[in-house]
C-alpha cells in the first residue's frame, strides 16, 4: 500500500463520516462537491473534509483507492458510499437516512426530510 | 478538448451492447447520462456505475478528462 493509501485508510478509520471534496465544507470549490456538503451540513451530520485541491497525492490517490474516477466522494464508517449522483439520489430515496442510522451517525431527520419534500 | 454525447454513447455502447443510452449535454463538457441494463441486478449503486465509468475509459480522469461532468444515473430494466 502507497503512503497515500495508508494516509487515507487513517482519515477514513478515524472520521464516522469523512467527505473528499474539492475545496472545504465552508467552501467548496466545484458544484458537485458543493451539493455533497450542503447535503451533510443541511442534515446537521459531523464530518470530517479533505480539500483535494490542497494535496495533489491525495487528488490522485483517493480515485486510485475506491477505484473512481471522480470528486467529491462520501466515506461511511470507512466505507466508500458514493459520489454525487449516488449521495443525490440516496438522499432523497432515504437511503441515505437508512445508511446513517444503521452506522450510528446522528443526523437530522426533519432536515432531511425537508429536502425530500423540496424536491420531491 | 471537446466531447460529443454521441461519442459517449458510443463509449457505453460498446461495453453495454443491449442498455437503454440516454445522453443529454451538447457543450461539450458536462453530460447527463442513463444506463440501463440487465447486468447491473444484483449490484449496488457504486458497482454499476463503476462499470459504466470503466467503459469511459479514463476520459472522466482528471485534469486530462475532457469529461468534467458527466451526472450518471444506472438503472436495472424494470
Amino acid at each position: 500500500m502507497t503512503d497515500t493509501a495508508t494516509r487515507i485508510k487513517e482519515t477514513i478509520g478515524a472520521n464516522d463520516v469523512v467527505l473528499y471534496m474539492k475545496g472545504t465544507k465552508e467552501m467548496p470549490q466545484c458544484g458537485f462537491s458543493s451539493r455533497v456538503a450542503g447535503v451533510l451540513n443541511y442534515m446537521g451530520v459531523e464530518f470530517a473534509d479533505v480539500n483535494v485541491l490542497a494535496d495533489e497525492a491525495v487528488r490522485q490517490g483517493i480515485k486510485d483507492f475506491s477505484d473512481w474516477p471522480t470528486v467529491p466522494q462520501l466515506y461511511v464508517k470507512g466505507e466508500f458510499v458514493g459520489g454525487c449522483d449516488i449521495i443525490t439520489e440516496m438522499t432523497l430515496s432515504g437511503e441515505l437516512d437508512t445508511l446513517f442510522e444503521t452506522s450510528g451517525v446522528t443526523y437530522d431527520k426533519d432536515a432531511a426530510d425537508k429536502i425530500r419534500e423540496a424536491n420531491g | 478538448m471537446a466531447i460529443l454525447a454521441s461519442e459517449i454513447e458510443a463509449m457505453i455502447r460498446e461495453s453495454f451492447p443491449n442498455a437503454t443510452i440516454a445522453v443529454m449535454g451538447d457543450d461539450g463538457a458536462h453530460f447527463a447520462a442513463e444506463v440501463t441494463d440487465e447486468s447491473f441486478r444484483g449490484k449496488n449503486r457504486v458497482q454499476q456505475q463503476r462499470a459504466v465509468y470503466a467503459a469511459l475509459k479514463g476520459k472522466m480522469d482528471g485534469a486530462n478528462g475532457e469529461l468534467h461532468a458527466l451526472a450518471l444515473t444506472t438503472k436495472v430494466p424494470e
